[in-house]
């Protein structure tokens, strides 16, 4: 996912002289999970260059730039590091274009590494989607392999509207289904592992079908796509997996499409359960599916407390939790 | 004799409050003419003085003095005046509009008129100003419609940015004038990646912001500071240091021991304190600032060493918490009248064209305000269709909001 991220942003360094790249250590070293590899020495310090650890800082200046009519791409090292810039973020970049009625926008993305199974500790593995997505005027995008990876971040771009693009960290070498004991594996087997070299892009708001099922239908997003994927095989239960992509705009047809022909509804999300997203998706399926539930929906998250470095298996949502949670809503 | 070693916390306090009677003879001011004038690439270190100082050019006589002397024609000048008073006559008028509850919210920026008029003087227009909101002066200054900002204060039909935003918090791009946020100190860094953009784009139009000293507190600000240095950005970055953070004095945003203009030496470039009620002398260093940026020499700190004479909002009541008199015994008097002494020592001015002036300017703003109140006022419309209120969450309307627009049309129309 690492290399299909970084040609998403060749290929627009390429095709927009309007895009830029700056964050902690993006320049000549590449980042820290290697992400801008290489594209500074290819498109020059003036577009790809390392900016002081300061994420406030970082997102107000490129709001600046949009404001200008650049496509800035900042990376946030951690989606942890990025509450310093909440304020930029959810009173500036969400409203620019609200409050001065068109007349400024920023159309920025932000980048930045989420999610556990790295063993990061509570500050540097958290889930904070459910805090933009609560933002109006923000748009929140997770993608769960390295081909929507690409796609997802190009159109991520191109958007007008500012974008929080949040990169699973824990697939950026490849998939994991959340059974940590097998081995490491890549990319390279994976359907979805393989990017084209050029442009294309894949529109925000559209979620994607990871599994055609009719039993019941599993929301996730991210890392939990793939742990979804192998609680499905191990129970047996013919579940259809939404993968969302895109967090807001949401894909409610894909969502209201699939749990009215299932009956059952089971949400997934690494991050904190209470008021998380996971609340949205369950009251959204409710008001608009109710007469068609054959059970209560059930949520599979992180539980509400800190990430604990040394239980990170225990804290995880992993595949046990979430065949437990399918056993459940199938007894219903 | 036992020594008290414990600790003692300092809380730093206006020395002056109501029933006190100021006197500002602590402030040990430099006269107007002695500041030096360093060459616009001057080093951080060679601005020492003036960020501990302070650049004055009109003297006590109404004689423009010393190396800041900008040497202005008289047109100039009294272009200057003419939109000092206007931005004057425009903020009573608004003022009494609110106090006639035809708005709800003003801020005046009364007695800093000159830190924002002379600065747009110096600035092209397409200069990308980020204002706070105090420099109402940069729009008069572009020659904005006092009419256009009315219709904002009154949130009526004409009110371009359609009764989203609290009254003053314009935005106007035709004229450089970026999108005003409540959030103080948000638009400070944001002013330093537009400059980083232009500089990006190998464009020649540079960025201006502006601040309060209370703000200048905020992490913003020193990220500005840092990203601005960093990068050498075009950028001036103006402070307003009117003493005044609504009941605060300037000490608790750090004033007490230092000046605000030193924090740029620190950040590695030049910081200037600038007597922000000479028009002159906010002209000059504002010009100074202004040539250092577009030769890419990097930005500028600015202070305005001013006085808030008006209150901080309709909204408070400043004799509850200064002495009454204090802005008539402020020492460095007042910017409109400064500029009139000066233009008079100079055979440019009299009393005669002053008045007829202020009666020119007085009929243009009511019959402005007359217009505009005819359009619609708060408390009593017309407004914008309240359906507007979804447009521009987001460039296209995504399907949620179009569910609660109509949401709300259903409400309207059941309505009694």
């Amino acid at each position: 996912m690492v290399e299909a991220l970084n040609s998403a942003m060749d290929v627009m360094l390429a095709r927009d002289p309007d895009v830029l790249i700056f964050g902690e250590d993006v320049g000549f070293f590449g980042g820290v999970f290697r992400v801008t590899d290489g594209l500074q020495q290819r498109y020059g310090e003036q577009r790809v260059f390392d900016a002081p650890i300061a994420e406030s800082g970082q997102i107000a200046v490129a709001i600046g730039m949009g404001a200008y009519g650049l496509r800035p791409v900042v990376e946030c090292q951690f989606a942890d590091y990025i509450y310093p810039a909440f304020d930029q973020l959810v009173s500036e970049a969400a409203r620019l274009r609200y409050r001065s009625a068109g007349e400024f926008n920023a159309p920025i993305t932000v980048r930045a590494p989420y999610g556990g199974g790295i063993f990061g500790g509570q500050t540097h593995s958290q889930s904070p989607e459910g805090l933009f997505t609560h933002v109006c005027g923000l748009k929140t995008v997770i993608p769960s392999n390295p081909y929507d990876a690409k796609g997802l971040l190009i159109s991520a771009i191109e958007d007008d509207d500012p974008v929080l693009f949040f990169e699973p960290k824990r697939l950026y070498a490849g998939p994991f289904d959340g059974h940590y004991e097998k081995p490491v594996e890549t990319w390279a087997k994976h359907a979805a592992g393989e990017v084209p070299v050029g442009y294309y892009a894949i529109p925000l708001g559209k979620a994607a079908v990871a599994r055609q099922g009719e039993a019941l239908t599993i929301l996730a997003y991210g890392t939990m796509v793939h742990v979804a994927l192998a609680a499905t095989a191990e129970t047996g239960v013919d579940a259809e997996i939404l993968d969302l992509r895109s967090l807001m705009p949401i894909d409610i047809e894909a969502i209201t499409g699939s749990v009215e022909k299932t009956g059952r509804c089971l949400i997934v999300h690494e991050a904190t359960r209470t008021s998380g997203y996971g609340a949205e998706l369950s009251a959204l399926v409710q008001e608009r599916c109710f007469y068609h539930l054959e059970a209560p929906i059930l949520r599979v998250t992180g539980w509400d407390t800190p990430y604990p470095r040394e239980f990170e298996w225990e804290y995880f949502p992993g595949p046990l939790r979430v065949a437990e949670a399918i056993r459940k809503i199938m007894a219903g | 004799m036992k020594h008290d070693s414990s600790l003692r916390l300092h809380i730093p306090e206006s020395r002056f409050r109501p029933g006190d009677v100021p006197d500002f003879n602590y402030l040990n001011l430099p006269k107007a003419g002695v500041a030096k004038r360093p060459k616009t690439d001057a080093k951080a270190s060679e601005t020492r003085d003036l960020a501990y100082g302070l650049v004055r050019v009109i003297d006590d006589a109404g004689a423009a003095v010393g190396p800041w002397d900008p040497k202005l024609d008289p047109e100039t000048l009294r272009k200057g005046l003419r939109y000092m008073l206007l931005t004057r006559v425009f903020d009573d008028r608004m003022f009494k509009a609110q106090r006639q509850g035809k708005t709800p919210f003003y801020m005046k920026c009364t007695g800093e008129e000159a830190v924002s008029v002379a600065q747009a003087l110096v600035l092209n227009r397409d200069d990308m100003c980020f204002a706070s909101y105090r420099q109402q002066g940069l729009l008069i200054a572009r020659d904005w419609p006092v009419f256009d900002l009315m219709c904002q204060i009154y949130s009526n039909t004409l009110d371009r940015l359609k009764g989203r935003q609290l009254p003053v918090l314009y935005s106007v791009r035709e004229a450089g004038f970026f999108s005003l946020s409540g959030n103080l100190g948000t638009q400070y860094p944001q002013a330093v990646g537009w400059a980083m953009a232009s500089a990006y784009k190998r464009d020649t139009k540079i960025a201006a912001a502006w601040i309060g000293e209370g703000a200048s507190a905020e992490g913003d600000f020193h990220q500005a500071l840092t990203f601005a240095a960093v990068y050498r950005a075009p950028v001036i970055l103006n402070l307003s240091n009117n003493q005044w953070a609504i009941s605060s004095s300037q000490g608790v945003a750090g004033g007490e021991e230092t000046t605000f203009a030193s924090r740029a030496v620190g950040f590695g470039f030049p910081g200037i304190r600038v007597d922000g009620n000479d028009f002159l002398a906010v002209y000059a260093v504002s010009r100074w600032a202004a040539e250092r940026a577009r030769n890419n020499h990097g930005p500028t700190l600015i202070e305005h060493f001013t006085y808030r004479a008006a209150p901080h909002s309709t909204s408070d009541d400043p004799s509850r918490y200064r002495p009454g008199d204090e802005y008539q015994r402020w020492p460095l008097g007042d910017p409109i009248i400064r500029l009139k002494g000066h233009l008079m020592r100079l055979g440019e001015w009299d009393e005669a064209r002053h008045t007829a002036l202020m009666a020119e300017l007085e009929a243009e703003v009511d019959t402005a305000n007359k217009k505009a109140q005819k359009l619609g006022v708060h408390g009593g419309g017309p407004y914008h269709d309240p359906s507007t209120m979804f447009e521009d969450v987001y460039k296209e309307m995504p399907w949620h909001l179009r569910e609660q627009q109509a949401e709300l049309a259903l409400f309207r129309e059941k309505k009694p």
